[in-house]
């Protein structure tokens, strides 16, 4: 990587001086003994020890339950350029629950040829069940967690659209709690939007959904699909804040044409069921059948009205990585107007001509699968050895339309607290969104992932990134 | 031609059964070429749980086993009028998109058998004609037989295996036509054989679309079109999406099925 190359800053604006949403921050910082902000940083790592945030990682035999770091240096956003964000992202997600409608019913974006038939044809995520069925209020993706990245100090990107089961939103409400308890006096000088309605908020958008077996007070649950996930903490975490039950599938099965779970009054029917479970796992009688994860016959009661499933399933068609090049077309199409968050160019590796430009400029390039997420089986090409850069690709030759590509974007950098001062780390952020019949609701900031080495691109937890208290000013 | 069916399929279990659904398919389509005159699906042993249409527009009972029961028993019974209308369904208004299926399955992915199956016709530049040599070549190369395959058999093994009962032939059929470049469905039904009132078991077989004419059905093992004489439960991708049952249990109890059908006029 070019190491002269200059990335925005969203701080730092020069010597000496910060960016206007940093001011009130750093003259707090200014005033802080660095011994005392340092022990304060091992501190937060004691505090998340305690309350237990751990995920675990995929492929590593060793330390199975992991510690994401914690910065405490807050990631900060003007209420200016929060009104212009959240304007975007809701339209976005508008256009994305209006896309998969369509998809799954009259098809009218495919017949207009705007997107190409083969792409939800041949798609993994296309779910053929949900064809012909409307879910409560419309609502497909109850929660996203839309990815978005800075380049520059009004050049926001969508990088991607989470709309299966978007996790990281515990780390969102367990980092201003952190840093609220470290810091209280901070936050009497900076004045900060809250986060901690999310789990309320999240409460009333599921309930706002219910099925329409539904009488009375709606009564949601979280199922997980058992200790071993990766994000079980934040499944159970979510339970606890919405003051619902957290169940696994042997929990739950069809009684009186309701989808029910064992409580110590005996089965009690189950509304909406937030779920943390794969479609291709979560009803073994209508999909995978080997799944000892789901629940048999939801799928039936589900098209029979008697239950909300959170997402809906199939919801995943509109988050493939091939589906977002479109993803412009798509918000026009649905909106009747521009999009207002940009998309980063993609390259469909489909395409024999992007194939060849991406095999020409593999060195440059940032590739991902089509299906992937997490940041498992991409391809960094200016960090990667000519080996790697070799061995990937054989990988896209053999199957080209697994494989997107998009340009490395320079991401812009929030300081981190290291080793007694500041120093510049790349970030992204990914705000949580809430769907009902209702409206969109989006809690102000959101989780902001850090590359904690210097000069890494990739932010994501499972591969060495941090996170950081993400802060909307209260202006 | 008024048709009256019953149907009765009862499964025993050689231990109590804590948990045990089964999906129905059991309803008669509302078409053109048959219209139900009463239809009635009563369960001795368990519950009716759900009732709704899925995404092939099949009608779908969700049954519960009584927990602790040792069998239950499911009764489809009533009366079909049906009209011939020469194999013929037209395209709905609703319901998936023709590209659907085209689209292969488990079930349907051709392998070298029915690649050379589907070549065997491809001069054929008429599509009806085509599904006709077709159907003739199925019948010929893979003789009716119910010892050779089982619910899991895959068309290309049918066809590599050179025998088959209804359900392998519609397979093969469905197969050869995709790989062909002509969209096709799997049909779950029942056929009244002449001359007999008790039938051995449901029938099943494929149709193909047609361009101008509509979902054209094939009947390989009978060497017919669908006539006056058949009644349509349910059409899918293949077997798993049209199946009359399909059902999970939790535990080790095994299960033996007996299954009762008479359809007469």
């Amino acid at each position: 990587m070019d190491k002269n190359k200059q990335f925005f800053d969203e701080m730092i604006a020069g010597p000496d001086t910060v960016t206007d949403p940093y001011i009130g921050y750093n003259k707090w910082f200014a005033e802080q003994d660095p011994d005392h902000l340092t022990r304060k940083s091992q501190e937060a790592e004691t505090f998340f020890r305690r309350s237990g945030i751990t995920f675990n990682v995929y492929g590593q035999a060793e330390a199975q339950e992991r510690l994401i770091p914690f910065d405490l240096v807050p990631r900060i956003i003007a209420e200016r350029e929060w009104a212009k964000l959240s304007k975007g992202i809701a339209q976005r997600v508008t256009a994305i629950n209006a896309f998969i409608h369509d998809v799954y019913n009259r098809q009218e974006i495919l017949r207009a040829g705007v997107v190409p038939y083969d792409l939800v044809a041949k798609n993994d995520a296309f779910l053929p069940q949900m064809m012909g069925f409307s879910p409560p209020g419309k609502v497909y993706t109850h929660i996203v967690g839309t990815d978005i990245v800075r380049t520059g100090p009004d050049d926001f990107f969508v990088l991607e659209d989470n709309a299966r089961t978007p996790s990281g939103v515990s780390y969102m409400l367990e980092n201003r709690e952190t840093m609220l308890q470290m810091f209280p006096e901070l936050f009497s000088r900076v004045r900060v939007k809250p986060v901690n309605s999310y789990p309320d908020s999240l409460h009333r958008a599921l309930c706002d959904c219910a099925p329409p077996a539904c009488n009375g007070k709606p009564r949601v649950a979280v199922l997980t699909p058992g200790i071993h996930n990766s994000a079980y903490f934040e499944h159970s975490f979510l339970a606890d804040q919405m003051g619902v039950e957290l169940v696994e599938g042997h929990d739950l099965r069809v009684v009186d044409g309701r989808i029910a779970m064992r409580t110590t009054l005996g089965y009690e029917p189950v509304d909406v069921l937030y779920r943390r479970i794969d479609d291709e796992y979560l009803d073994p009688l209508s999909f995978n059948p080997d799944s000892m994860l789901g629940v048999p016959g939801i799928m039936d009661i589900y098209r029979a009205g008697g239950i909300t499933i959170a997402n809906a399933p199939g919801a995943g068609i509109a988050d493939d990585k091939a589906i977002y090049s479109y993803m412009p077309e798509i918000v026009e199409f649905y909106t009747g107007e521009k999009a207002i968050l940009k998309n980063v160019e993609t390259f469909r590796c489909a395409e024999p001509d992007a194939l060849k430009y991406t095999l020409d400029n593999l060195h440059e390039l940032v590739v991902k699968e089509v299906h992937g997420s997490g940041g498992y089986g991409m391809l960094v090409g200016p960090a990667a050895s000519k080996q790697e850069l070799e061995d990937f690709a054989a990988k896209l030759r053999a199957r080209p339309a697994n494989y997107i590509a998009q340009p490395t974007l320079s991401l812009s950098t929030v300081p981190i607290f290291t080793d007694s001062e500041l120093a510049p780390r790349h970030v992204d952020l990914r705000p949580y969104v809430l769907v009902s019949p209702n409206g969109i609701n989006i809690t102000p900031g959101g989780l902001t992932r850090v590359a904690l080495t210097e000069g890494s691109l990739v932010v994501n937890s499972s591969q060495g990134g941090g996170t950081k208290d993400t802060w909307v000013l209260e202006e | 031609m008024l048709l009256h069916i019953s149907h009765t399929t009862k499964y025993a279990y050689d231990q109590p059964v804590d948990y045990a659904l089964q999906q129905l398919r059991l309803t008669p389509q509302v078409l053109k070429c048959q219209r139900i005159v009463d239809w009635k699906i009563t369960v001795d042993g368990g519950t009716v749980e759900a009732f709704y249409t899925d995404h092939h527009g099949n009608d779908v009972h969700l049954i519960n086993v009584d927990a602790g029961g040792v069998s239950v028993s499911i009764t489809a019974a009533g009366s079909v009028e049906t009209t011939d209308t020469a194999g013929i369904v037209p395209l709905p208004k609703s319901g998936p998109p023709l590209w659907y299926f085209s689209q292969t399955t488990a079930l349907t992915t051709p392998g070298p058998a029915i690649g050379k199956l589907a070549s065997e016709t491809a001069s054929e530049t008429n599509n009806l004609n085509r599904l006709h040599s077709l159907s003739r070549l199925i019948a010929k190369q893979v003789s009716y037989g119910k010892d050779g395959t089982y619910v899991a058999t895959t068309a290309e093994e049918a066809m590599q295996g050179g025998v088959g009962v209804c359900q392998d032939h519609a397979h093969i059929f469905i197969a050869a036509a995709r790989a062909g470049g002509i969209p096709a469905r799997y049909v779950s039904g029942y056929l009244m054989m002449d001359g007999q009132i008790d039938q051995d078991a449901s029938h099943a077989w494929a149709e193909a679309f047609v361009n101008g004419l509509g979902w054209v059905g094939f009947d390989v093992s009978n060497s017919q079109s669908p006539d006056e004489r058949y009644v349509r439960l349910a059409v899918g991708r293949d077997y798993h999406d049209a199946a009359p049952f399909s059902g999970m249990r939790v535990g080790n109890a095994k299960e033996t099925m007996i299954v009762n059908l008479q359809v007469q006029q």
